[in-house]
């Protein structure tokens, strides 16, 4: 047997106040990738950290050794831990915007790291940085060596990213929650690079993530976190076709699928509720007149019905969420029409429109005022209904903060709730008027696998119920096919698929659409 | 928040109360009739050095610099209070309504405001003491006029970071119109940034007064400020230098009290402190 990379024998982390992992024993061989998999606050990331001496400012290691090689990270003094991080280990972080340093050059960058762990001129260097971003797919390395981080896509980043740490040659690979700012394409990009450079370099990966479903895609083996504690570990396909734990159990089941029974089309006959033709956005140049004007949103037209459970899918960049933004006029479009229940809309939008639509936004931290109670965030579109008194509004806020699962939370602010919390009560703010129209701009992309499933099941649950329409805009297929019976594919500001959920998914047509199904990890 | 910023800040409302309040009893003993009078002049005490009838000694016209301390504290901090609360509520007017309208209304306060920027606070306050005369009143509007551009930049600039945040375009997608949206969710997150901007205002009018009526352009004598009891006690510091250091600590000594009380109410006020 060969001996592992990376031995954690009875690590034990705490903040002043509370015990974050309790006793972790792990072990990823040369050339492995182990997935650690768990919720936020299962302290799987205090685990990675606690490797490379990173821990965040008043939490300390209590006791466990950590092994990299034979050498017991834990007594190694702080000089030599440095020359460990970067060239031993290497790590790879969720948003590789701010782990690049936007003042400096990428070349600069990458160049910068080799010559502090290497002895190398600065020319020999500068061959192993253009080598490296060739291996990672880059075109034209040598002008990106020129470039800085902001002129480039997340996925382009994230491989930017992955070049400058397996530059150094490590050992081990940190990658935590490396993809879950990008969407599907980007993300198998990025992994599935990640898992080559890893092989051929033999160097053993761990990769934290919430998405059990990349972990079944790329690891080898698999440990899940609950509360600090290793619930169950062992071969990645393993433990996930056949999870001994409840708690497993749990996570595997809140893993987006394809819904068995297709979710029923209630395509009304008559008059749509929503018309949208020809729908452009442009967003003018800035600066440089030579930077032409950006078209977020080209020509798109569709319908949807009274009672339509209708996804918009797309990369980042697709020009859904303009779409959402342009229908709910918070963008001007450059052309093109909106019809809402047959009447033309009209920028700003009239009051009346306003009655009848909602939208549920992606971030959950800056959708809600920080300053005002639950029940008055939610009360406050019902200030537009003239015949409510201020008790009825609460009553009705109050009543509808149960309905999501939030009852007596009334009085509480917004930073005393977690993010699938502040969703469910952006969910009953949308709610509050019964709207006709709900637009959803990526409301699960940033909560957690188990919470996602819930918001997605009350958005349903509340949809059947209520009957209103709703646009649900999200990068997550499986999402999508989760929830929608009809979607829309976007790429470029183009609709290029559009038809019946699950009859998409099962038979794309359009090259791109192929890609996105492709590219999304599922069971 | 940790346990240590918790008492540091607790210490800062603790220190600055009570400095506060120090101040507050000075201002109404200063008005109080059971202490001294600080017009009446001995001019057999001229220059009296601390002693148990006068605890402060006398300045050059034999009067008691501790009556004239305690009443200068009131027309010192009333001048300072006045200014910073016009400069705030002009100021901040325009800050919120220029950030968050944009467009033409931005550009045009914004040119004006710059402009004024442009000049030293002190140079703009003393040609505008110029126009309007050295009364009370007069310096009040020259350093309320000088300090509208401070706040109008503070206001602006953290008006244009939330006017981005998702809960202001849920408030626009419910219906709420420009108004609403900046008396109900623009203005009460607002509150933290421009107390601690209050606070060190206070401070820096306390100074900005004091400089003017040590150029001779403040209130003038006999009423006394701190800033004009400095001025006077200038030619004789090498014989009676207490009369420079008695106001001199009472206006840091009063600076400071604000300042961290004004840190303490900050995190007093900020939703997240509260758990």
């Amino acid at each position: 047997m060969t001996p592992s990379a990376l031995e954690i024998s009875g690590l034990s982390i705490a903040s002043s106040d509370k015990l974050l992992v309790k006793g972790v024993n792990l072990g990823v061989k040369h050339g492995e990738i182990l997935a650690l998999a768990g919720e936020s606050g299962s302290g799987k990331s205090m685990t990675a950290r606690a490797v490379v001496s990173l821990l965040p400012p008043g939490v300390r290691r209590l006791s466990g050794s950590i092994r990299l090689g034979g050498d017991d990270l834990t007594v190694m003094a702080d000089a030599d831990l440095r020359k460990v991080r970067g060239k031993r280990v290497g790590m790879v972080l969720q948003e590789p915007l701010s782990s690049l340093n936007p003042a400096m050059r990428i070349g600069d960058q990458l160049v910068e790291a080799l010559l502090w762990h290497e002895k190398l001129s600065r020319s020999e260097a500068r061959q192993r940085a253009i080598a490296m971003l060739e291996r990672v797919r880059i075109d034209d390395a040598e002008a990106l060596l020129r470039a800085y981080p902001h002129e480039f896509s997340g996925g382009m980043r994230q491989r930017i990213m992955l070049a400058s740490v397996f530059l150094l040659k490590p050992e081990l690979i940190i990658a935590d929650e490396p993809t879950t700012a990008l969407d599907a394409l980007a993300q198998r990009e990025v992994l599935d690079l990640m898992v080559e450079l890893g092989r051929d370099s033999g160097a053993a990966v761990l990769l934290i993530t919430h998405n059990l479903a990349l972990a079944n895609r790329y690891a080898d083996s698999l440990a899940v976190m609950n509360n600090g504690d290793i619930v169950e570990s062992g071969q990645a396909r393993v433990v996930l076709a056949a999870p001994a734990q409840p708690y497993t159990r749990k996570l595997v089941e809140a893993v987006p699928r394809r819904s068995e029974i297709a979710v029923p089309a209630p395509r009304a006959d008559g008059d749509p509720l929503l018309s949208v033709r020809g729908l452009s956005v442009e967003y003018p140049a800035r600066g440089a007149a030579s930077v032409a004007a950006k078209r977020a949103l080209d020509d798109v037209s569709f319908d949807a019905w009274k009672g339509e459970f209708i996804g918009v899918v797309g990369g980042s960049g697709s020009g859904k969420t303009t779409l959402g933004r342009a229908i709910m006029g918070l963008v001007s479009p450059s052309s093109g029409s909106v019809r809402f229940v047959g009447e033309p809309l009209s920028m700003p939008r009239s009051p009346a429109f306003r009655a009848r639509t909602q939208m549920i936004f992606q971030d959950p931290y800056s959708s809600l005022d920080p300053r005002r109670k639950l029940v008055d965030a939610v009360a406050d579109p019902l200030r537009h209904e003239a015949d409510l008194s201020a008790a009825e509004r609460r009553d009705r806020a109050n009543a509808l903060l149960e309905k999501v699962g939030l009852g007596g939370f009334g009085e509480r602010l917004p930073h005393q709730l977690s993010g699938g919390q502040r969703q469910r009560v952006a969910i009953a703010r949308a709610l509050v008027r019964e709207p006709d129209l709900v637009v959803a701009d990526e409301p699960t992309s940033a909560l957690d696998m188990t919470i996602q499933a819930q918001i997605l099941v009350l958005l349903q649950t509340l949809q059947a119920e209520r009957g209103f329409t709703c646009l649900f805009i999200s990068h997550d297929l499986a999402a999508i096919e989760q929830v929608a019976s009809r979607a829309l594919v976007m790429d470029g500001g183009r609709v290029v698929e559009t038809g019946d959920a699950g009859m998409i998914f099962a038979h794309p047509a359009h090259q791109f659409t192929r890609a996105l199904v492709e590219a999304s990890p599922r069971f | 928040m940790s346990r240590a910023m918790l008492s540091i800040s607790r210490l800062n409302l603790w220190l600055g109360g009570a400095a506060a309040l120090a101040l507050a009893v000075v201002v109404i003993l200063g008005a109080n009739p059971f202490a001294q009078d600080p017009f009446t002049v001995d001019l057999a005490l001229r220059l009296g050095k601390p002693s148990m009838q006068h605890w402060f000694g006398t300045d050059e016209f034999g009067r008691d610099i501790l009556a004239r301390t305690a009443h200068g504290a009131l027309i010192s901090s009333g001048i300072a209070l006045s200014t910073v609360l016009l400069a705030t509520a002009v100021g901040g007017a325009i800050g919120v309504v220029a950030g968050f309208l944009r467009g033409w209304a931005d550009r045009a306060w914004m040119i004006l405001i710059d402009a004024l920027l442009a000049f030293p606070g002190i140079l703009l306050a003393l040609a505008l003491v110029a126009v309007f005369g050295a009364s009370r009143w007069g310096i009040i509007g020259a350093l309320t006029l000088a300090y509208i551009p401070i706040v109008a930049r503070v206001v602006r600039g953290a008006t244009l970071s939330l006017r981005e945040k998702e809960f202001i375009e849920a408030a626009r997608v419910s219906g709420d119109g420009a108004v609403t949206i900046m008396l109900r969710h623009v203005v009460p997150n607002l509150a933290g940034p421009v107390l601690v901007l209050m606070t060190s205002m206070f401070g820096w009018v306390l100074l900005s007064e004091s400089a003017l009526s040590f150029l001779g352009v403040g209130i003038s004598p006999p009423a006394p400020t701190w800033g004009n009891m400095l001025a006077a006690a200038r030619p004789h510091l090498d014989v009676a230098p207490h009369l420079a250091i008695v106001p001199g600590l009472c206006i840091t000594a009063a600076v400071l009290a604000v300042n961290l009380l004004g840190d303490a109410l900050r995190d007093y006020l900020d939703p997240r402190s509260r758990l």
